[in-house]
């Protein structure tokens, strides 16, 4: 199958719809680099299946459907191929197919969603397979011209050779052969023994541009005659607009249009953002700030603690007779924890750009989820789904705040109100930190039993805050509950667990949700869960008169052991460190992997916290890229210490007091730790990497300073607290 | 109009002269490199060096850069050829997103030209750009690199 006649297979065609964009809305040469090979190319570069384009000169591109955001799953995703298709990794490169394009093609690139830490794990499977096929439809187009049997034909280094004769064709020149064969049925996927690119650390496909200004992002996109909008929705969540005064704006410098969206938000179009957000600025407007406008944060605190001593809760898991147990245990150990609303706080801030026409609608974005993104701008558009598409942009950081397709819809919403002018709305940070989908609230009771030997007998934690679900999808939350809220603090399983055998246990949720959205935010609820359950393990074992460490080992199951050994026997756990530095210790189980973390800490006499180094352990079964499993791990810790230093949320009059990075701090490079990676892949499963480690950085980091104060700190963020002696 | 000295070419720029120097670079001479990341001076995403000096552009009106030399990320290679920065950049596999990356290096590279040998303190204080990835350990790995390169 070549390029042309993969056009023939769908009413545009792969970048038939591309040139499209030009012909139907009259003449826009879009001017842009697409990945996509251009159409002289077309007729020589060979799709051999879906995931695999080979170009005469032997360039390789691998078609990647999840979204890069920094995490280096472009780069994972193209080695998995790569080791099948058994190509030159030199010469490999790599495409966004779009979302419009899947859906075409019967969805044959399968699931875009970026998220969960799924990129790898969640497709493993099919894209080594796209990568088999490839290789052994070149083998097949060889062993077709040589006339042999393919059994005596080996793929290596983008060449087939057949070893009997000695003859070799390289797979440029058996591409266009190649393609036109029937793919096979079935393949049989390398033994990991045999594994040649996975689990090598090479370096990422993504880099060059970025680092001479050539990536184009969301933010960075340029049509002809494009104009730039800024946006500023109701401050309060659930309110609305009551009037604004378009007149007053209207002949400001470069303003081309002022418009309302939905019935919460006003927008000033113009030439550039600049002009804009001057504009936007100046504009007066009334805000109908709803039910939520007299809503302080002690009202959502008081709701939260209300939902700790609820009767009724939802049951996630639950062993034996944990009240039982806790009254009858020798010792009880109970306390209380509260986690607060996080903002996402990606560099690039929301932004599409977006152009319709009455009879199509096509987006430029940076987004986690391409088809949900394809829906929104279909949804907002009023058009059928066939008739807009989404062309994914470069991600200028996600975290799971671009899974959400708000600033799409905002976008297309715009857009509509002047057909056939491309329009890039750019929200400003202010705009993102205050109309963000959080990290959720949560507090947490937890009440644990000893017996006369210090062993955990009984153990009851009651989470009473948000749900994720019931703000993304409230209609299904019904009776049921949201089993998401205890991700972590599961025993077993194959996505999430703290690990620890505890003979009576009742872990349960008082479904508590503020006014403020919630969201998925990089790691989710484990990040919470794990403060939660690692440091109240500190806190057992301090009460069972024992080493924290200890402690978990005697409850641990093998593969979180082994994760804590050898982080523990790395960072020299036990054993004599300098004076006024601790250790303080944390693992989980999330995303399918294994993690484990000590942090080294000191605090000083007047209360300054200093992490000199963490030590980590990664065991995510096969590690496909050790170089890039690394940076996940350390930049891991600066997402997950950014929050437990300085991450929260609160609101005022039911409005996000936070507006920008002066009042939303973050981790500078002078208060990043040395980070040291153990990465002790132990085979057999794929687990992820770009969020699991979150979930260990804050408890680890609070049991040290535990140790070093004996000040328990339950409530985050740490900046709240006085750490100095006596205080 | 204002003409501005950017990356050694004479360009005009039709903008109001209270324009950030950030948003006359992206949106009137389309040098899209620069970044937009909070629009007051904390995150350095809008670092470029003016005469020399790395500034934070969003904070810089075009009305005060009329005949001073502006470099951006753009002007940073020479005849493609990478500066020494970049190549260390390279070499550490340093940008995740990437987003900031573009005012990491025009910072790191307007430290070495003050400190040819910068220490870790010298980083910590000259680097204050935010990057959310957590870049960190590997720009200050390069930058030591591109010192000894």
């Amino acid at each position: 199958m070549t390029m042309q006649s993969s056009i023939g297979q769908s009413p545009l065609g792969r970048r038939g719809f591309l040139v499209s964009g030009a012909t139907v809305v009259g003449g826009f040469a879009l001017g842009l680099h697409f990945p996509f090979v251009g159409p002289a190319e077309a007729a020589e570069a060979q799709e051999i299946d879906a995931w695999v384009v080979i170009h005469p000169d032997d360039r390789v591109v691998i078609r990647i459907a999840r979204s890069e955001m920094g995490q280096g799953t472009l780069t994972g995703l193209a080695q998995l191929v790569a080791e099948e298709l058994e190509c030159d990794w030199s010469k490999v490169s790599t495409e966004y197919p779009t979302p419009g394009e899947n859906l075409r093609r019967g969805r044959v690139w399968r699931d875009f969603s970026t998220g969960g830490s799924r990129g790898i794990r969640g497709s493993q499977q099919y894209v080594r397979e796209g990568g088999a096929v490839a290789r052994e439809m070149l083998i097949a187009a060889a062993a077709a011209e040589w006339k042999v049997p393919a059994g005596e034909c080996k793929a290596a280094g983008s060449v087939v050779t057949h070893a009997p004769s000695g003859r070799t064709r390289r797979y440029g020149e058996l591409a266009a052969a190649a393609a036109k064969l029937e793919p096979p049925r079935r393949v049989a996927l390398k033994d990991p023994k045999d594994w040649t690119l996975i689990g090598k650390p090479v370096k990422r496909l993504d880099t060059l541009d970025k680092l001479t200004g050539r990536q184009i992002y969301g933010i960075d996109m340029r049509l002809p005659g494009m104009l730039v909008a800024t946006v500023k929705a109701c401050p309060v969540f659930g309110g609305k607009i009551k009037s604004f005064d378009a007149a007053k704006v209207e002949k400001m410098h470069g303003v081309k249009k002022v418009v309302s969206i939905d019935d919460n938000a006003v927008v000033v179009v113009a030439d550039t953002y600049w002009n804009a957000h001057t504009a936007l600025e100046a504009l007066p407007v009334q805000w109908d700030t709803g039910s939520f406008g007299r809503l302080q944060q002690e009202a959502v605190t008081a709701m939260l603690k209300d939902g700790l001593g609820a009767g009724e809760a939802f049951i996630g898991n639950k062993a034996g007779d944990a009240r039982a147990a806790i009254d009858g245990a020798a010792k009880k150990v109970e306390a209380t924890y509260a986690f607060p609303w996080q903002y996402h706080g990606t560099m690039e801030p929301m932004n599409a750009t977006a152009l319709y026409t009455p009879d199509k609608c096509e987006v430029w974005c940076g987004t986690q989820n391409g088809e949900a993104a394809l829906a929104a701008t279909a949804e907002a558009a009023g058009l059928a789904v066939a008739r807009c598409d989404v062309h994914k942009l470069m991600v200028g950081g996600g975290f799971g705040r671009r899974g959400r397709t708000d600033y799409v819809r905002q976008a297309v919403l715009v857009a509509k109100q002047m057909p056939g002018t491309p329009v890039k709305l750019v929200w400003s940070r202010e705009e993102d930190t205050t109309h963000d989908q959080y990290h959720p609230t949560t507090m947490c009771k937890l009440m644990g039993g000893l017996d006369a030997d210090g062993k955990l007998v009984g153990l009851h934690v009651r989470l009473s805050g948000q749900s994720i679900r019931a703000s993304l999808a409230p209609q299904s939350i019904r009776a049921n509950g949201d089993p998401g809220v205890f991700q972590g603090f599961t025993p077993g399983g194959q996505e999430s667990a703290y690990g620890y055998e505890v003979p009576n246990l009742l872990i349960d949720h008082a479904m508590r949700n503020p006014h403020l959205p919630a969201g998925f935010w990089r790691g989710v609820n484990t990040n919470q869960n794990a403060v939660y359950m690692e440091c109240f393990m500190d806190e057992l074992a301090e009460a069972a008169g024992q080493d924290p460490l200890e402690f978990r080992l005697k409850m641990l199951k093998p593969k979180h052991t082994a994760v804590l050994k050898a982080a523990a026997g790395r960072a020299g756990y036990g054993k004599p460190l300098p004076v006024g530095h601790v250790h303080g210790l944390a693992q989980i189980m999330g995303y399918g992997s294994y993690v484990a973390a000590i942090a080294e800490v000191s605090v000083s006499g007047d209360g300054i916290l200093k992490i000199h180094k963490i030590t980590a352990a990664t065991d995510p079964g096969h590690a496909v890229n050790p170089a890039q499993i690394e940076r996940q791990v350390a930049g891991s810790f600066v997402f997950g210490l950014s929050a437990a230093l300085y991450g929260e949320i609160t609101v005022k009059d039911g409005a996000v007091e936070q507006t920008n990075f002066d009042s939303y701090n973050v981790m500078r490079i002078d208060e990043m730790p040395d980070v040291d990676v153990a990465l002790v892949p132990s085979g057999g499963f794929w687990g992820g990497v770009g969020e699991p480690t979150i979930a260990v950085a804050a408890p680890a980091v609070l049991n040290g300073i535990y140790r070093a104060t004996g000040k328990r700190v339950r409530e985050l963020p740490l900046m709240k607290h006085d750490l100095k002696k006596g205080a | 109009m204002a003409v501005l000295n950017v990356n050694g070419k004479s360009l005009p720029a039709d903008a109001d002269p209270r324009t950030p120097l950030l948003w006359v670079l992206r949106d009137t001479l389309g040098l899209t490199g620069t970044k937009y990341g909070c629009g007051i001076a904390q995150c350095g995403a809008c670092t470029v060096h003016i005469d020399g000096v790395a500034a934070r552009s969003c904070q810089v009106p075009l009305s005060s850069v009329g005949g001073k030399k502006v470099v951006t990320i753009e002007g940073l290679a020479e005849n493609g050829k990478l500066s020494k920065i970049q190549q260390a950049w390279l070499e550490h596999d340093v940008p995740q997103c990437g987003y900031c990356q573009s005012g990491m290096i025009m910072a790191a590279t307007a430290l070495l030209a003050a400190k040819p040998q910068p220490t870790d303190s010298d980083i910590d204080a000259a680097m204050t750009n935010i990057c959310r990835c957590g870049t960190y350990k590997q720009v200050r790995e390069a930058l030591h690199a591109a010192a000894k390169a």
